[in-house]
């Protein structure tokens, strides 16, 4: 027997039990077949021989003894970058559901060794904390039932587009009209978009799937879906294309993919669906975009004019950036002007105790089309682990208190406010829009529910998955690899996304019926509103209800 | 849900007329309220002048509201001309605390233009009212305004008529509008009865209003004098009327526009489609969401009517010429003109704005279908 001394173990070392998912495989079920190994994105597992005691008892002789038996069975690696994920690819494949990871529910030690090599861990998905959200907890309660009878979901005609772009005051609606001057560009778009993800993050299946999805939902369906690429371009062929009527093109601090955009504008047949200007993300406030090197493709590289397979950190402000008033308006003039001020050019920023200024500098800036607050709860593709878990501001209230501000000031149809950040986090997407919808945005952005919708992405909030930033996403939603970005069909995607909004649109008709609202979005309906919380209540300015 | 009735003749008539038509649609509403303005005024022990005078209707509930009422006009200027004394039965009122109903007609204050003038008269009725408000409501003031009688009482309609001598014939009027309370989401308060009333712009409504809070917060907001009080979630309906003729300056025509815009597909083909858009954008927290019917009268002794988009709570328009009804059930048209012809009578459907002018020979049924006059902007 070997002493204790003398096993090798150092300060890293974990075992199975240690990590945050435990593979359990079934020997009696396995047939050795190998596709589990093959298709595990972490190479969390492996074949390997194992040796079994058989024990022997000779009768005849009197004596006890051993035999050993070989097998081939499965291991789990326990080095941190092998580590399962629990993303269940595995099991998804095995033909005798002979094996698949389970959560481990005792405290790991993973979370002690996330600072291998002194790299700060960095991860995709969305802050890891579980458990219904704000939003989840609204519940809407004004329903119509004595004078005033509620609505018919399935037989009425309901109205629920919203507006993105900069609304007049009907009074100098009417003055600029009579002397013909410029009217600012808007849009009536379906209150549900697809929140920024760019064609660097999302696979170029992904992003055809979503495509196809959306001009499906537009020139089918008739439900007016837009999308948002993130940072980093868009295909040219997208650019010169009709479609790019349902894009919001992004541009962000590391300017990305804009010498192609600026080069296709003679060509474009269309103008875009407008113009976001992200100063921050609610994933990572503070932080620019995170290309990691793993991802940037030839393809990637040469739509964002870069080498391939660099890091592509954008900075965390933009180079114009001296203030964000002096930022906003340059920028917001910018691109106005080469859009032909045809075109609404909004910012994005990150959920913050400061969001409000912002807000009441764009109140004072004409050309300023909307405002979208991306609050903590919101998704990334690659972040540090630090800023997804514990940067930011809960969307709930950063909205509400913007949205008051603007009632004060008598401006809350003049400057639409776009609300995104957890919409949708535990399935319950057209609750949490609507929700927000009522405490004051015009719409809400959505992003990750889409990928876990419309594509199937693994993760959660468990920390499943959340493996977006390497390029190794299993489901090929977020990998720029061939091989794994073949797994998924985009015609399949694009059946998704139309399944998706037509649910989302019958699900707001089914919440907006019996609070007898059908002709317009109930935008700041704040009476319908209760929560079983009464210093959330108390925050948001809506019913306590128990 | 409330019950509402209005009568415009040619020849000025007793307000309890209006009520006892009421009587036909008793079903409706639960004795928490009635409402009534009359305008096209005629006193029978005084010579009033539309001109020159104006009329203060309101109720003060003590004596030292009164004498500050006297107080607070004199130092304004203005000049009180008659005061009109109801015949009045206590005993069938419910509250106790009536002092005074006040029907007074003062001399219109000289040297001011016409914009002056509404705003001076605008101003000291919110004064008025805000001093009643301060002193633990004391003083409720329904109206301010050259030709406009309004009363407002808790109780059923015929025992209100009754109460205040109604049926006396000491006052008469071309127009009155009626509206029998139903209760519905709010405390009982005599600000929340209809018809309301903003500088000479009066309407009534039936139904609730499911927009109401996103339309109060945008009208509050626009800090225009006058767009207070919200009682009811109708009172958003005058002040939509008001905004759209007084501060936009846009036609009658318009409102419907603005409160029930038409769809997308349908303003794609109207010749003033790309303005009617923009207009819908504009104002698009003011679009009601129903169920109601509007029904307005303007200083011009104009009616008017129009439904919400969904048009759930039908209301009929019928007369003949010379005297129109304008009723939110048929029953309501009928005891008001019996002997019109039926068959002529008209349910508005959602495009449409029915406009009685005061000349009243014969009711415009205009449709939002139709391009309206807008030299300005179109």
């Amino acid at each position: 027997m070997d002493s204790v001394r003398s096993v090798y173990t150092t300060p890293s070392s974990l075992t199975y039990s240690d990590l945050p998912w435990i593979i359990q495989h079934r020997e009696d079920r396995c047939t050795l077949c190998g596709q589990c190994t093959a298709v595990c994105p972490v190479n969390s597992i492996y074949l390997t021989y194992r040796r079994q005691r058989v024990p022997k008892l000779d009768v005849l002789r009197k004596k006890r003894g051993n035999e050993y038996r070989h097998f081939v069975g499965i291991r789990q690696h326990t080095a941190m970058d092998k580590k399962c994920i629990g993303c269940g690819m595995c099991s998804s494949v095995c033909p005798n559901e002979a094996i698949g990871p389970v959560p481990n529910p005792n405290e790991h030690r993973t979370v002690f060794q996330q600072n291998q090599k002194g790299e700060a861990a960095k991860r995709g998905g969305r802050r890891n904390k579980t458990g219904a959200t704000i939003l989840d907890r609204i519940s809407f309660g004004r329903i119509s039932m004595l004078t005033d009878p509620a609505l018919d979901a399935g037989r009425h005609e309901f109205s629920t587009n919203t507006i993105l772009g900069r609304v007049l005051p009907p009074e100098e609606y009417l003055r600029r009209k009579a002397t013909g001057e410029w009217i600012p560009p808007t849009r009536e778009i379906f209150p549900f978009v697809i929140g920024s993800m760019s064609f660097g993050a999302l696979s170029p299946n992904m992003w055809l799937g979503l495509l196809q999805g959306v001009a499906y939902c537009n020139e089918v369906l008739g439900i007016p879906v837009v999308m948002a690429t993130g940072e980093g371009g868009c295909p040219p062929w997208v650019l010169k294309s009709p479609f790019l009527k349902y894009i919001i093109l992004q541009i962000a601090s590391g300017y990305f993919g804009w010498d192609e955009i600026i080069r296709a504008i003679p060509e474009m047949q269309c103008d875009p669906a407008a113009i976001e200007i992200k100063y921050g993300q609610g994933a990572k406030p503070g932080d620019g975009g995170l290309l990691m090197w793993f991802k940037v493709s030839k393809l990637i590289a040469r739509l964002r004019g870069v080498p391939e397979g660099v890091d592509l950190p954008s900075p965390p402000v933009h180079q114009t950036l001296y203030s964000i008033e002096e930022s906003v308006m340059k920028m917001i003039q910018t691109l106005s002007m080469a859009f032909g001020f045809r075109v609404p050019v909004y910012p994005k920023i990150s959920g913050s105790t400061s969001a409000k200024s912002v807000l009441n500098n764009l109140v004072r800036n004409p050309y300023a089309g909307a405002l979208l607050i991306d609050g903590i709860d919101g998704g990334t593709g690659a972040a540090y682990n630090v800023s997804l878990e514990a940067t930011g501001h809960p969307i709930a209230s950063n909205l509400r208190e913007c949205y008051l501000d603007l009632v004060a000031q008598g401006r809350q149809n003049e400057i639409p406010l776009f609300a995104a950040g957890g919409v949708g986090k535990n399935g319950n997407v057209t609750q949490n829009g609507l929700a927000l919808i009522m405490l004051g945005a015009s719409g809400v952005h959505i992003g990750k529910y889409i990928m876990q919708s419309c594509a199937g992405c693994l993760g959660n909030e468990k920390g499943r998955c959340n493996v977006c930033n390497v390029g190794i996403c299993p489901k090929g939603i977020t990998s720029q690899n061939p091989k794994l970005f073949r797994r998924l069909d985009p015609d399949d995607v694009a059946q998704r996304v139309a399944e998706t909004f037509m649910v989302i649109r019958t699900e707001m008709k089914k919440i907006m019926a019996p609070l007898g609202r059908s002709q317009s979005l109930p935008i700041g309906m704040s009476d319908a509103l209760g929560i079983d919380d009464a210093d959330a209540a108390e925050r948001l300015k809506i019913k306590y209800i128990c | 849900m409330c019950r509402l009735a209005l009568k415009t003749s040619s020849t000025p008539f007793s307000p309890y007329e209006v009520l006892e038509a009421m009587e036909a649609m008793q079903e409706g509403y639960d004795g928490s309220g009635l409402g009534l303005l009359l305008r096209g005024v005629q006193f029978a022990d005084f010579n009033y002048e539309k001109d020159n005078q104006v009329i203060l209707s309101g109720i003060a509930h003590t004596e030292e509201a009164l004498s500050r009422l006297n107080g607070y006009m004199e130092t304004r200027g203005f000049v009180q001309k008659y005061d009109h004394e109801f015949k009045v039965k206590a005993e069938l009122i419910e509250a106790k605390d009536r002092h005074k109903y006040i029907v007074r007609v003062y001399k219109k204050p000289a040297d001011m233009d016409e914009a002056e003038l509404e705003e001076y008269l605008m101003q000291t009725r919110l004064y008025l009212r805000r001093d009643g408000e301060e002193h633990g409501g004391d003083l409720t003031v329904f109206s301010f305004w050259s030709d406009v009688v309004m009363i407002k009482e808790v109780g059923w309609p015929l025992e209100i008529g009754d109460a205040l001598s109604l049926s006396d014939n000491r006052i008469m009027a071309r127009v009155v509008m009626a509206q029998g309370r139903q209760n519905t989401n709010y405390g009982i308060n005599l600000y929340a009865c209809h018809p309301f009333f903003i500088q000479g712009i009066s309407t009534m409504t039936n139904g609730e209003n499911t927009a109401f809070i996103p339309i109060k917060e945008w009208l509050e907001g626009k800090n225009i004098p006058g767009y207070t009080g919200y009682q009811s979630d109708s009172e958003v309906f005058t002040h939509i009327l008001h905004y759209v003729t007084k501060k936009l300056k846009l036609p009658l025509q318009a409102y419907k526009h603005v409160i029930t815009p038409l769809k997308n597909e349908e303003l794609d083909v109207h010749p003033q489609g790309e303005f009617l858009k923009g207009l819908r954008t504009a104002c698009r927290r003011l679009i009601i969401d129903g169920p109601n019917a509007v029904i307005g009268t303007l200083p011009d002794e104009t009616s008017m009517l129009v439904m919400d988009a969904k048009k759930l709570r039908p209301a009929t328009v019928g007369g003949k010429p010379g005297t129109w009804a304008i009723a939110s059930e048929m029953c309501g048209v009928q005891a008001l003109v019996p002997d019109r012809d039926p068959v002529l009578d008209f349910q508005p459907m959602r495009e449409h704005t029915i406009i009685i002018p005061p000349d009243r020979k014969e009711l415009l049924i205009w449709t939002q279908f139709d391009p309206f006059t807008l030299p300005q902007a179109a």
